[in-house]
């Protein structure tokens, strides 16, 4: 690190204490949120468990709107930590938006729990004021002003994180790497991946979360004047943007850990270039444009937003595919690099995001969506994302910052545990998927139960693994100092 | 049968991603410490790998969406069934079709979103349309086997969402 480069850093001190904060909470909260999701899995089987429906789509909700914002925390910690390396950020900002966060999780759970709220974490409007006896309005107002005050929380990191990069880069485009891409200013290899991918970050999310607080205000607002009916099609494009937008978000701010980390292993570098930039202008733009790929059974829709929902769905694989996995692999061939926890969790999200992307472009197209749509193959794919990519990238951050990766054997076997449920828990999904087993179901036809119990015991796996992995770092997490140096040479 | 050809196309991509993460994984080791040569040849298997993948992406692309596949079926004056979702139920003008005669679903909700699936004798989705308050959605079918097709909420939509379910009986053509 150059003199410059601490002249604008945040001073370490104060960088660990509210990261760990955040990782430890959020360890502990995937592992609960993961045992509802075996629960459902379980329930669907009917063989191990039996939850009534009304249970069932609470703990639908609980496990999505949970598993969301979650993602969503833990990747922004990924994101901050790496980003307070090259600007001066605020971290008590950074904790007020965790406690911010925590106001609006009591809220969520208080409105599902108590309040019996079941609407699914995408609250589709009109849906939560159409619950016939299920839940109050209260309890749906509860659960949406809780979204909206996560959101204004996420804002509030965002517009430091923003002020911050503008300080030291002049302009957001510019931390894009803008005039670099576009020859205006010479490639500088010094600039950091973790930079840019910031800065596509803060773009799209601001983006998306604003348009979340627009939509979820017209929810608020139907909610209490229910004669202030808006479109059901306009908002359901809003909510999809957003949902779309702000998941897709928690992925590029987690990748953060690959570049950050995985070059340390490799002993290489990951710097930027100009195909590097390029892929992550077209990500920034390609994430904002294709949401319609939700919307392909709403005939309604303007044909030629599905045909661009179908052909940017399958373009904003390429970047993944082509700039970041490729990446990876050619950082780790040859490269002789240890592995541990923490690498092979980091190489592990990936293969998850690579190989989520399969099936995820399969059904963006309109024909296989015809059969697909809102089958359990979508969870297939996006859990394919989330469990065996952003996961394991904030599980590998958060074994390197805390035992620098050397969690011994135990390390190695508990992420090939972790692998082997995760790929289990996903193809269990596609082929449900492939036999047409609606998603968001309380219960499952007899010829599809013997699925939900194979998901049931691959989630079971997954947790396990979880533990294995997660339960040392939690008790060496308070004492932890945080490293932030490289890797020694292979033990 | 399409569902399976989904299935196993997706299957072999995603195999054919763990081999080359295999392949690579396998040979991490010995250190090579010409990062340069090793990157200059990845450049170039990178460069094909992109064109490969732009290249496929048009094919699939005009091969999959000309024609428009939500178009309304060629069928002069298909035979027009009303279907109303509501929670938690379906109302459809008529529950019985004749194989091979062109019917065009107006698909309807009273309420919230639903989801219109007709799923066949043999338990797969054979279309679906959404079903929204304020809007009509056109689902043209043609069902070519005589039988008891189902109709399944597909859009999540409330507490008995799963229990939203109603025949449509195919009958033989005359
Ligand atoms: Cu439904």
């Amino acid at each position: 690190m150059t003199t410059t480069e601490l002249g604008y850093a945040t001073p370490e001190a104060q960088r660990a204490p509210v990261v760990k904060l955040y990782l430890g909470i959020g360890l502990l909260v995937f592992a609960g949120l993961m045992l509802v999701g075996v629960l459902m899995r379980a329930a669907q089987g009917a063989a191990m468990l039996t939850l009534a429906p009304d249970v069932f789509y609470q703990l639908m909700t609980l496990h999505g709107a949970g598993m969301v914002g979650t993602a969503g925390l833990a990747a922004l910690a990924v994101n901050w930590y790496f980003l307070s390396q090259h600007v001066q950020l605020n971290p008590k900002i950074f904790l007020a938006t965790l406690l911010l966060s925590l106001v609006a999780v009591a809220m969520i759970v208080g409105s599902i729990l108590l309040g019996h709220f079941a609407a699914a974490w995408t609250f589709l409007y009109p849906l939560p004021a159409f619950s016939l006896g299920q839940w109050s309005k209260g309890a749906a107002l509860t659960f949406v002003g809780g979204l909206l005050l996560l959101g204004v929380a996420f804002l509030l990191v965002y517009l430091d994180m923003g002020v911050a990069i503008v300080r030291r880069y002049g302009s957001i485009a510019r931390a894009l790497g803008l005039p670099m891409l576009f020859g205006r200013e010479p490639i500088d290899a010094t600039h950091s991946p973790t930079v840019v991918a910031s800065a596509m970050v803060l773009i799209v999310n601001v983006a998306g979360i604003a348009v979340g607080a627009i939509v979820l205000i017209m929810t608020m607002l139907h909610l209490i004047y229910p004669a202030l009916a808006p479109d059901a099609l306009l908002m359901k494009n809003l909510i999809f943007f957003f949902g779309h937008v702000f998941i897709n978000a928690t992925i590029y701010s987690a990748v953060i850990a690959v570049y950050e980390i995985l070059p340390l292993y490799a002993r290489r570098p990951w710097r930027v270039s100009r195909p590097f930039l390029a892929a992550w202008l077209a990500v920034t733009l390609m994430v904002l444009a294709v949401y319609p790929h939700h919307l392909l059974m709403d005939f309604a829709m303007p044909p030629w937003m599905a045909i661009m929902g179908q052909i940017v769905s399958y373009a904003s694989g390429i970047p993944v595919l082509v700039m970041t996995a490729f990446g990876g692999l050619m950082l780790v061939y040859r490269s002789g690099i240890r592995w541990d926890a923490a690498s092979s969790l980091l190489v592990l999200s990936l293969f998850g995001w690579a190989a989520g992307i399969i099936p995820a472009v399969i059904d963006g197209m309109i024909h296989v969506n015809l059969v697909m749509h809102n089958t359990l193959w979508v969870p297939g794919h996006f859990h394919f994302y989330l469990l065996l990519g952003v996961l394991p990238m904030v599980l590998g951050f958060a074994s390197y910052l805390c035992a620098n990766g050397q969690q011994g054997r135990t390390g190695l076997v508990a992420v090939a545990v972790y692998a082997t449920g995760g790929t289990l828990l996903c193809l269990s999904f596609l082929v449900s998927g492939a036999l047409s087993v609606p998603r968001r179901f309380a219960v499952h036809e007899e010829s599809w139960q013997w699925l939900g119990n194979v998901g049931a015991l691959s989630g079971g796996i997954v947790l396990i693994g979880t533990l294995m992995i997660a339960l040392p770092i939690l008790q060496k997490l308070p004492r932890a100092r945080l490293a932030s140096t490289g890797i020694g040479a292979r033990a | 049968m399409m569902h399976i050809s989904i299935l196993l196309i997706s299957l072999l991509g995603m195999v054919f991603i763990a081999a080359v993460f295999a392949f690579v994984v396998l040979n991490s080791g010995p250190r090579d410490e010409d990062y340069g040569g090793i990157s200059t040849r990845g450049y170039i298997i990178r460069r094909w790998w992109m064109i490969g993948l732009c290249a496929a992406g048009v094919l699939v692309s005009v091969w999959s969406l000309i024609p428009f596949p939500l178009q309304a079926s060629s069928a002069e004056s298909p035979r027009i069934i009303q279907a109303v979702g509501r929670q938690w139920s379906w109302e459809l003008a008529s529950n019985s079709v004749e194989a091979g005669e062109p019917v065009r679903f107006r698909v309807t909700s009273q309420d919230v979103n639903h989801g219109f699936a007709i799923y066949g004798p043999d338990d797969k989705i054979v279309a679906q349309t959404q079903a929204m308050p304020g809007y009509f959605n056109d689902l043209d079918v043609t069902f070519e086997h005589a039988g008891k097709y189902r109709v399944l909420c597909l859009e999540y939509c409330g507490v008995a969402h799963h229990a939203m379910v109603t025949e449509i009986a195919v009958t033989e053509k005359h």
